[in-house]
């Protein structure tokens, strides 16, 4: 089958990010990345089904690896070869139209008992991903043995797959995994009602943290942080109340708290300040910025991947912030799934606005290309379509 | 005294006419027709000036002489009007220094001791050592500063106190200090006719609670021009808080006022009428038009504010408030008065580098509106010399740009209230109190050198007259997205901006251009 693999190269990683993650390095015969003819996946076990992608989405966390910007703690978590790609709308030999939540936790590795996290419904923690019927990985999409959106074929468990409602067309159902994400973050925050919420980066994961928290935990105020027009627009479409430039942060969540600001040698900081901040750039500058414009005692999200990024901790020590990981999803607290919050709240959302260009698999080098510059290309979402394939 | 102001009319042989920039100057061929009105040429100034201060408080109006009111052993305050005005700054000696240093000297002649010498700054911002020397002079800051002589301060909980209400429920607070004073003195520039009178104490030592009894949309809605007492609420309304504090406070006035000789000699082009250039005069408005064209915005503004008016003082006058400001604005009425037969369609006007609210800061969007249809569109007696519905025409660079010292809550203002609304009247409802009772915008007022957090609101509503007459705002020059945003349209020439004009008042308009600074005010018939 048809497939873009990514290999585990010691030299190719190395000239990648010699290069800073140019994406003609990046994308290049010389990197990790190789598009070809692969075997197709093998269901591992009883309850495990093929699944055709239709259309497969560029992650931020697939540009990092891509790049070499990917933490290097997430190695030992990832089992080589693997075809990337884990935010995939897909078809199963029926032609159900299906979803993939591709967390790769002890049911699906048909594990029992589960670990103490699955058994919780919190799969995303599962302390088993180095065991079972599946090789090493987290997801799908960083696994050798499942297949990933960007090839023609993956295999999933039935657990991992939710139908798709009719009325979600598929540039919006590739969204709901990442939708997802975003949900189990906004109720990680648990945002009250008096609260000042900021959402700081308004790409895929932050555009849809900030319709989850409008959502699911709305706020007195949700600040955005937004760096491009299309981004700005999306972002108070989606429910933002206050949409600020990057450079105006400080200023305006001063203002919307009514905190005190001070102006240190490198960054100001604020003497109050937003309640709880969804961190979703996951670069150093946006995660120093939210510890210094988040209250004291106030709740920091990170939701969007960071890699080894210089933190300076001394306002998360003085500040008594808690800083929270909010990685994947499960089960959540009301003991509903979040993918089904997510697929239940996505119809009125519009998601497909955000989806697009679509590039098909051979024009991955343009796709890569374009995804890391999709804010200043005004696009949210890039993607592959792999629906030709099918055909 | 020199010529009376003139109103000019455009023709071929009229030479191109100056326009202030911001930072900067152009010349402007204004179509044939067109009526220029130029300011009188500077009265003749007092020639012996500590002279007629001494004589001044002398021989007060209607009041004893200050010397026979000072006695051993009373509690004095001396309140003095900040660097607001006279724009620019005047060359030292500041007239406030002349009569200081004759106040604080009788006073020490009676063998009063417990001095203290207040800026009467109100909501504005602190100033800061220099500013204040620079008012003062070198003798009294030395003797006085920082125990006897400091910034009143409007958000001193313990060090401001409620004397009552007018008739009309307005709130009157006044400094503590003041108020447990034996006399207060206010020691007075009247640079335009807004100024001076009860206004000096009722806002000068008072507090957001007091300052808001007037300092409103509705209030400046009904002040036709507040450039005209007799026919501002905002001065009936501070008339009123006056006479309260009168009748708690023993208080003497003494009021000055200076000619329109705004510009030092290497700027001497901006104070001429351009057919008086002379050869000098033009290369120094070709050095300093260069220099403007070139230069990035902060060399030229510390240029521009380097600079320091060489006023010459008018007319000073001490005694009963109500006395002595008839006679002030008498004065300063001679200076500025210029007959201006009808309105117009169109009023153009150059919007220069400096207002009341942004000496040694930048002249940020919001102030660029209170400039030019605050100020100088009020500056009329009778009716505006733009008709109702008519074009004014604002020549102005309009960046978003903005002091973060001196003006953080004007940032607030422009990004949160104007995306919101620009409705004066709107605005105060929604956001003023919000702005007032920020903790942070209040420390940046008391502790560093920033302008109250209800300061933007202040600059706004002092448009409100001329928002609801204009049918139009058109500004040459300004940077697109700040225009909009301020809801006004945006062009890159005056001829551009005449003809988009046209489409609001029609084709062959009368067009009339404010040459202002130096200042004037159109007596409009």
């Amino acid at each position: 089958m048809l497939a873009l693999q990514y290999h585990r190269s010691i030299p190719a990683y190395a000239l990648v990010r010699a290069t800073g993650g140019h994406p003609s390095v990046a994308t290049s015969d010389l990197s990790m990345l190789d598009l070809g003819d692969v075997p197709e996946p093998r269901p591992p076990g009883p309850g495990w089904m093929r699944v055709r992608p239709s259309v497969s989405g560029i992650c931020g966390s697939d540009t990092a690896a891509i790049t070499g910007h990917a933490s290097l703690y997430l190695d030992p978590l990832t089992s080589y070869p693997f075809v990337p790609g884990h935010e995939i709308v897909g078809q199963l030999d029926d032609g159900t139209r299906v979803v993939v939540e591709p967390a790769l936790g002890c049911r699906v590795r048909g594990l029992t008992p589960p670990c103490r996290h699955c058994a919780e419904g919190r799969i995303g923690l599962c302390e088993n991903v180095t065991e079972g019927a599946v090789a090493v990985g987290l997801q799908t999409g960083y696994c050798a043995s499942t297949g990933g959106g960007w090839g023609e074929v993956l295999v999933a468990h039935q657990s991992q797959l939710h139908a798709v409602p009719d009325r979600l067309p598929d540039e919006a159902a590739v969204l709901l995994e990442p939708f997802a994400c975003c949900v189990h973050a906004a109720l990680r925050g648990g945002a009250s009602q008096g609260d000042v919420v900021v959402v700081q980066g308004a790409g895929t994961i932050g555009l849809l943290t900030v319709a989850a928290v409008r959502l699911f935990t709305p706020p007195r105020r949700l600040v955005v942080v937004a760096k491009y027009p299309f981004q700005r627009e999306q972002a108070k479409r989606l429910g933002g109340d206050l949409i600020v430039g990057p450079d105006e942060v400080f200023q305006r969540v001063r203002f919307a708290t009514q905190a005190r600001r001070l102006d240190g040698l490198d960054r100001p900081l604020l003497l109050g300040g937003a309640d709880v901040t969804f961190e979703c750039t996951g670069s150093a500058r946006g995660l120093n910025d939210a510890v210094r414009f988040t209250r004291s005692g106030g709740r920091l999200v990170v939701v969007g991947m960071p890699g080894e990024e210089k933190v300076d901790w001394g306002p998360i020590w003085q500040r008594e912030l808690n800083v929270t990981g909010a990685y994947a999803y499960g089960t959540e607290m009301t003991g509903e799934r979040t993918f089904d919050l997510a697929i239940a709240a996505a119809p009125d959302l519009a998601l497909d606005n955000l989806t697009g260009p679509l590039f098909r698999l051979g024009d991955y080098r343009d796709a890569i290309t374009y995804a890391l510059q999709a804010g200043r290309l005004n696009a949210v979402k890039v993607a592959f379509d792999l629906r030709d394939l099918r055909a | 005294m020199g010529r009376p102001g003139a109103v000019i009319e455009v023709d071929r042989n009229t030479p191109p006419t100056l326009f202030h920039h911001g930072e900067g100057v152009r010349l402007e061929r204004l179509p044939l027709g067109s009526r220029i009105v130029y300011a009188p040429d500077p009265m003749e100034p007092v020639a012996h000036p500590e002279r007629a201060i001494r004589r001044a408080l002398g021989h007060p109006l209607e009041d004893d002489p200050l010397r026979s009111l000072l006695r051993s052993g009373m509690k004095l305050t001396v309140a003095f009007d900040d660097l607001s005005l006279p724009l620019p700054p005047m060359a030292q000696p500041d007239v406030r220094q002349l009569v200081l240093e004759e106040v604080v000297e009788m006073a020490a002649e009676a063998g009063v001791e417990d001095v203290h010498l207040v800026a009467a700054n109100s909501l504005h911002r602190r100033m800061t050592e220099d500013e204040i020397r620079h008012i003062v002079g070198d003798r009294i800051f030395s003797t006085f500063y920082p125990d006897q002589l400091y910034n009143h301060d409007a958000e001193d909980p313990e060090g401001n106190i409620l004397i009552g209400r007018t008739s009309h429920g307005e709130e009157v607070t006044l400094s503590r200090r003041a108020i447990e004073s034996d006399l207060v003195i206010y020691v007075n520039l009247t640079f335009v006719p807004m100024d001076g009178g009860h206004k000096s104490l009722a806002t000068g030592l008072g507090s957001y609670r007091s300052v808001r009894a007037h300092h409103t949309a509705e209030t400046l809605l009904n002040s036709r021009s507040y450039m005209h007492p007799p026919d501002s609420a905002l001065h009936q309304s501070c008339i009123r808080q006056g006479q309260l504090i009168e009748d708690t406070v023993r208080c003497f006035h003494i009021e000055t006022s200076v000619n329109n000789h705004s510009f030092p000699a290497v700027a001497n082009f901006m104070q001429k009428r351009e057919t008086d250039w002379t050869p000098a005069d033009q290369a120094s408005f070709l050095a300093i038009k260069q220099l403007t064209d070139l230069a990035p915005p902060g060399v030229k503004r510390a240029v521009f504010h380097s600079m320091r008016a060489p006023y010459g003082l008018t007319s000073v006058q001490a005694g009963q408030v109500d006395a002595v400001h008839d006679s002030t604005l008498d004065t300063v009425r001679r200076q500025m008065l210029v007959e201006v037969e009808g309105q117009t369609d169109i009023v153009t006007m150059g919007i220069p580098y400096v207002g009341p609210y942004n000496v040694n800061a930048i002249l940020n969007p919001v102030l660029v509106v209170c400039m030019g249809l605050g100020y100088l569109f009020n500056l009329y007696r009778g009716k505006p010399v733009l008709r109702q519905g008519g074009v004014l025409i604002m020549a102005h660079p309009c960046r978003y740009e903005f002091d973060s010292v001196q003006h953080p809550s004007y940032i607030d203002f422009y990004d949160e209230v104007l995306a919101d609304t620009r409705d004066p009247v709107d605005i105060e409802k929604k956001y003023e109190q919000c702005f007032a009772e920020d903790p942070w915008y209040r420390q940046l007022y008391r502790k560093s050198n920033a302008y109250h957090g209800v300061h933007p609101f202040y600059a706004w509503y002092w448009a409100a007259h001329a928002l609801q007459h204009v049918g139009d705002v058109i500004v040459v020059g300004g940077q697109r997205a700040a225009v909009h945003h301020l809801g006004f349209k945006c062009a890159s020439t005056l001829e551009d901006a005449l003809e988009m004009a046209e489409q609001t008042v029609g084709r062959y308009p009368s067009i009339t251009h404010l040459r202002l600074p130096p200042l004037f005010l159109a007596d409009v018939k």
